[in-house]
């Protein structure tokens, strides 16, 4: 029988009643009296000098509070970057100054040069339009090879080159993976792009300053995955403003994936702004200003090679990658491609020698950051393409090559080359589960059943692993992270024994109102509806670090854990004092505290009455009240993996691609909320497939974006996609957290893209084009044309 | 400005609005219904969408003026009086439908309209029809279960383990 509460049910989500009411709360619902509405005047070429902007016009517009410029932010700081890399000479990275407004330079079509605030945001959109901005073009660096050659125009006048880092891991493995490849029995190589994104949470970004003359209070409400550290940039770096006079709020969030976990110029504009016209002001984003101004995704280059001895065995990979950090550095932006992408470069494998190198390269586009998986996607397709590619050219079949070369299950827990130890996982047991789901001992029938009609068959596999629950303060600091990355919860238990659970975490579609009442209802054994979840909001919970790479069961989870132990610990003394017995021999289990082997009991809310009516109290003792906060910060990452297999069949008339069926099986620890955690795998998967068929961010030379709407940049919708089977039946639980528990908020968009691109090159292959590589997306027309050229 | 009137969720309203005024903005800031979501700019996302005189129409690509006199439905006048969900909203909850719930008020009026032409959808045809409405969270999977079972179809409880 499945379990119909606690951990490891599916109950149903108590967030979705107000979702489906309409009663949902996300800022751009939030009005202020008095409030007024901010529109950005942006640039429409990509580099260039500013040599005059004359906005009395706008100024004199009726209903236009004010028009601000990059000289009103003199004052301020720049938006700050929240992660330091050392390049492989032992330097720091190159950062340049962003400041809130352009100043005297524009670097990437999108690029804020003047805000007006007004009564309206149709006059304050209208007035943006009568301000006349002098801009003299200066050429624009788009591609990232060729923003390094010698005699780029340069992004940053006071930076020595478009180079952020040159960044090499692990450098003392260099020479002998060199050597490796250089003596192996076989190499295979491969050149790759992972594609440009925009991220698309289906809600636009919003922000609401407002600025209290009367107690010097500021609030900012914002579309934000994390209050705190929105609250600790943008109060400690940007704009002065103490935590304890400053409140964040991000109330109902419409989905983040990444890019809501940045601190944006607008939120620092709309927070100062609202003092400096003494009104609250409001923007709120189209879509077409959010391809502009969201930091976008991924945008990789890579070259890789894979050796093998002549056993097949893999002996050494080496990863050269040029990754774009646009034109200003976004705040997490310098650890994607380096410490979340370098270190998964062991993959599932026991491939002793690694070495990466990566340069980040600045350009004349918007500032690229973490999207969904955040380096771990373009570690694990890099290395399934060329893992698949070596079965194919060793005449293999790409399973078997993948199970020789798996870690054991006994070698856990196993030292990669690259830092990390992967803590527990049973890749064979997820392989062979993907096996039997996608019926793979019958899919010669099904290839033959589609060549008869006239369509190309294939199927392709893929492995991921990824470092999820960030992550260890005392690592990430030596790492170059600014920050820590623990999180907290503070158990707050009523006196007639209901709970609120204030957490660090924030819920943007996670579920966690859900959730992480089941963990508390199992541990004390009262009905979750007892327990209610405060999250979004600087004033009312601890310092917490928020909600991406999937870390909020993992990290959230055990603080909320860690908490109701101490919670429960205290009940405990106050349960035996209640039945004049020894704490030793109280037991809690359905609500209920016993005394061990006697019939005394005493319930959990009698208990907790008695905490905060403390008549019959060892007050002696032990203080009154039943309210405990614990911060957890993780020993290690937490590692889940998964087999992916992606079924397709390829027109070769046309040269489209049909995703016939997906089958994911995956291995996230202990599991929650099954229902929670499907959807989070059939949601990931869907962006995995969106990147590998459909989605593409471009620019052309000239640094204009291509892509800047739904009308040209193609968001997967139902009929693209097939309905999944996914399985998360194999389980190896973490062993270094209080749950067990993994995380699984980005596997299906880490472990797809390579299960489908693998699936395409399968299905040309058997129809009898030796097709090598196609780059994502996999547009009908760069199919068609890979067919043609095999012809 | 020019007065506007219409019947929204079964109430006379009325108010004040410039020519450029959408149909969306009229319903969020005049009104106040703000479960009627505007996600894009170019009429692609369908988190907007409402029935206007029956049919589901994207309320951003039409102006308030243009809906002078309509009986128009929103995701708030959906539940029932006492709140109970309506069969559609509460295949959504079954079906675990929605994540983060800012496309939902849209997907939730679609299938409304879905079911209305066609009771009995296949899996194909709903999604087809949901052509119209983008969402990023779900993958849609759980969306075309949800409408499935809402049209009374056999669909298999989420997560059966």
């Amino acid at each position: 029988m499945p379990k119909d509460h606690g951990i490891g049910a599916s109950s149903k989500r108590r967030e979705d009643v107000r979702f489906l009411t309409g009663e949902g709360n996300y800022t751009d619902d939030i009005n202020i009296a008095g409030q007024t509405y901010v529109h950005f005047l942006r640039s429409d070429v990509a580099h260039g000098t500013i040599t005059n902007i004359d906005s009395s016009a706008a100024e004199a517009m009726d209903g236009v509070l004010r028009v601000f410029t990059a000289k009103d932010f003199e004052a301020v700081g720049g938006i700050p970057c929240g992660w330091q890399v050392t390049d492989k000479f032992g330097e720091p990275m190159q950062e340049p100054k962003h400041p809130v407004l352009a100043e005297g330079k524009v670097r990437y079509v999108g690029d804020p040069i003047a805000a007006v605030v007004a009564e309206t945001p149709e006059l304050a959109r209208d007035a943006a339009e009568a301000i006349v901005v002098d801009i003299d073009e200066l050429p624009a660096v788009v591609d990232m090879k060729a923003a390094l050659t010698d005699g780029a125009t340069k992004v940053h006048d006071d930076l020595t080159s478009n180079l952020c880092y040159d960044w090499g891991f692990v450098e003392e493995n260099k020479a002998a993976v060199d050597d490796a490849i250089a003596n192996a029995a076989h190499v295979t190589t491969l050149e790759l792009v992972n594609n440009r994104l925009v991220a698309n949470p289906m809600e636009p970004r919003v922000a609401i300053g407002d600025y209290s003359r009367g107690t010097d209070d500021y609030t900012l409400y914002t579309t934000s995955q994390n209050p705190h550290v929105i609250r600790l940039l943008m109060g400690a770096f940007v704009l002065g403003i103490p935590e304890h006079k400053l409140r964040v709020v991000a109330p109902d969030v419409g989905g983040g994936f990444g890019t809501k976990i940045f601190h944006y110029a607008e939120e620092a504009f709309v927070t100062f702004a609202a003092k400096a016209v003494n009104r609250p002001v409001k923007w709120t984003s189209s879509r077409s200003e959010a391809f502009i101004s969201d930091a976008h995704g991924r945008d990789h280059v890579t070259k890789i090679e894979l050796a093998l001895d002549k056993d097949n065995n893999f002996t050494a990979l080496r990863c050269e990658t040029y990754a774009n950090m646009g034109a200003y550095l976004s705040t997490f932006a310098p650890s994607v491609p380096t410490w979340l992408h370098g270190t998964l470069l062991a993959g599932n494998y026991t491939t002793p020698l690694v070495y990466t190198n990566v340069k980040a390269v600045f350009t004349n586009t918007v500032p690229v950051d973490a999207y969904r998986g955040a380096g771990r996607p373009e570690a694990t397709f890099q290395l399934e393409r060329v893992v698949d590619k070596a079965a194919r050219e060793l005449g293999v079949d790409p399973t078997e090559l993948r199970r020789q070369n798996f870690i054991k299950p006994d070698q856990f827990p196993y030292d990669t080359p690259v830092a990390v130890t992967y803590d527990t996982g049973n890749y064979h047991a997820t392989l062979d589960k993907a096996l039997e789901m996608s019926d793979y001992a019958n899919f010669d029938k099904r290839v033959a059943e589609s060549k008869s009609r006239g369509k190309l068959r294939g199927l392709g596999v893929a492995h991921f692993i990824e470092a999820c629950g960030i992550a260890p303060s005392n690592l990430v600091g030596q790492l170059g992270a600014r920050a820590g990355l623990y999180e907290s919860a503070t158990v707050r238990v009523n006196a007639t024994g209901s709970i609120s659970v204030l957490t660090g975490s924030h819920s943007h579609g996670q579920g966690h109102e859900t959730t992480f009442p089941q963990v508390i209802a199992e541990m004390i054994g009262i009905d979750e509806s007892q327990i209610d979840i405060v999250h979004g909001d600087t004033s009312k919970t601890p310092m917490g670090m928020g909600t991406y790479g999937s870390r909020s069961i993992a990290v959230g989870g055990s603080a909320m854990v860690r908490a109701a132990e101490k919670v429960i610990n205290k009940a405990k003394k106050i349960a035996a004092h209640l039945m004049e017995a020894s704490e030793a021999d109280i037991e809690l289990a359905d609500g209920q505290f016993t005394v061990a082997g006697t019939d005394k009991s005493v319930a959990w809310g009698d208990v907790t009455l008695a905490a905060y009516v403390p008549h019959n109290y060892p007050l002696e003792d032990i203080e009154p009240g039943l309210e405990e906060t614990a911060f957890y910060d993780p020993s290690n990452f937490t590692y889940p993996s998964g087999a992916y297999f992606c079924e397709v069949e390829v027109d070769p008339e046309t040269g489209e691609v049909d995703v016939l069926g997906f089958t994911a099986a995956d291995d996230f620890g202990t599991v929650i909320n099954p229902m929670i955690v499907e959807g989070q795998v059939h949601g990931g998967v869907a962006q995995g497939i969106g990147q590998a068929l459909l989605e593409n961010c471009s620019y052309d030379d000239n640094g204009q974006l291509l892509s800047g709407s739904y009308m040209d940049y193609a968001m997967p919708r139902a009929s693209d996609l097939p309905s999944f089977d996914v399985d998360h039946s194999c389980q190896t639980p973490c062993t270094h957290n209080p749950l067990g528990v993994k995380g699984c908020g980005e596997a299906g968009a880490i472990g797809s893209p390579p299960a489908l691109v693998n699936g395409v090159i399968d299905a040309l292959h058997r129809g009898g084009y030796p097709v090598e590589h196609i780059n994502m997306p996999l547009s009908p027309s760069r199919v068609w044309e890979a067919i043609q050229s095999m012809k | 400005m020019t007065e506007v009137s219409m019947v929204v969720n079964g109430r006379k309203v009325s108010g004040n609005v410039e020519g450029r005024t959408l149909l969306s903005a009229f319903l969020r800031e005049n009104l106040g219904l703000t479960g009627t979501h505007v996600g894009c700019d170019t009429s692609q996302c369908g988190a907007c969408v409402v029935h206007v005189d029956g049919a589901a129409v994207k309320s951003c690509t039409m102006f308030a003026l243009d809906a002078e006199g309509a009986d128009v439905a929103t995701i708030e006048g959906q539940a029932a009086p006492d709140g109970t969900l309506n069969v559609i909203q509460q295949a959504f909850q079954d079906y675990h439908g929605l994540q983060c719930g800012f496309c939902t008020p849209g997907m939730v009026m679609s299938a409304a309209a879905l079911l209305k032409e066609n009771p009995k959808p296949s899996e194909a045809e709903i999604r087809d029809y949901l052509e119209g409405n983008i969402c990023r969270c779900t993958g849609y999977h759980n969306i075309v279960r949800a409408i499935m079972a809402a049209s009374g179809q056999d669909v298999p409880a989420v997560a059966a383990e």
